[in-house]
């Protein structure tokens, strides 16, 4: 495990492209869910 | 002749029952529901190929010989770089269909496009940028292929908000249109621009025209993360493009 996270004093590059990238698309996604469920409320609300 | 006269009206009446067909997703209304079955599909795809790409990117795939473990930023990088340049190209190509047939949908597809590209160009540019300090000693250089994907990144952002910045939505799409159309000018700078000027970025690992110059397994594994992205990009795109539906019509 602690082998996997150095990677051979490469690990601060490696993971910090995996972790950005991935938390990035994760943003994304948490971003579309949420004007999705606005836009629901507001059809709920709707006259 | 009240034959052949016969024939050419049903020849006629096929032609234009396969192009309404074509036509009747180009509604908003009935592309609605598809959408939605399209992102569920594209989205299990997108999870079983980055977790397959993963798996063999780490475990599968050996260290290189020259780069160590630091090239394991290729299943990344390249992958997002590809989608940067590709999701463009789309985009581009939705735009000047929405422009020449009027087709209210193209824009919603192009205008959906836009954030994931974004946000491709970026992740390509800042995992380059972690890869380039340990083999290059550099976060970056002002080189041919750094330079021109980061003005792919500013045509995103331009496109975004020239789009945000004009009310009226059909003048809103026109002139995104083309401003996306000019732009795709910029992406085959991006792709050649290895050969054409003298860069410290390296070469095309893979090419249509000749066999890949990396391990099997190393390829395999940078293609199913390019799968993945491209899965993730299309279910990106059709729940967005249902948000743009919902708000628009």
């Amino acid at each position: 495990m602690k082998d996997l996270l150095y990677l051979n004093g490469y690990g601060f590059y490696v993971w910090g492209s995996y972790f950005v990238t991935f938390a990035l698309l994760a943003i994304e996604l948490a971003v579309l869910h949420q004007r999705t469920k606005k836009q629901s409320e507001a059809n709920e609300t709707a006259p | 002749m009240g034959d052949r006269g016969g024939a050419q009206d049903l020849d006629r009446m096929t032609t234009n029952t396969q192009s309404m067909r074509w036509f009747w997703f180009a509604s908003p209304a009935t592309f609605y529901p598809l959408a939605r079955t399209i992102a569920w599909i594209t989205g299990v795809l997108a999870v079983a190929f980055t977790l397959a790409g993963l798996y063999v990117g780490f475990v599968v795939a050996p260290t290189d010989a020259t780069q160590g473990e630091a090239y394991r930023i290729i299943y990344i990088h390249v992958p997002a770089a590809w989608m940067s340049m590709f999701l463009y190209v789309i985009m581009a190509f939705w735009s000047a269909v929405g422009l020449a047939m009027n087709t209210r949908l193209s824009a919603m597809v192009a205008r959906s496009l836009a954030p994931t590209g974004a946000l491709f160009t970026f992740i390509a540019l800042w995992t380059g940028s972690l890869w380039g300090k340990p083999t290059w000693g550099a976060w970056w250089v002002w080189d041919a292929r750094l330079t021109s994907e980061l003005i792919l990144l500013f045509l995103y952002f331009g496109y975004m908000a020239l789009q945000a910045s004009i009310d009226d939505r059909r003048r809103a799409d026109r002139a995104g249109a083309l401003l996306a159309i000019v732009g795709v000018v910029n992406v085959p700078i991006i792709y050649y621009s290895v050969q054409w000027w003298n860069t410290l970025h390296q070469g095309a690992s893979v090419s249509l025209t000749r066999a890949p110059s990396m391990a099997k397994t190393m390829l395999l594994g940078m293609l199913l993360m390019a799968l993945g992205f491209w899965m993730y990009s299309i279910a990106v795109t059709m729940i967005r493009v249902r948000c743009e539906i919902r708000e628009n019509e």
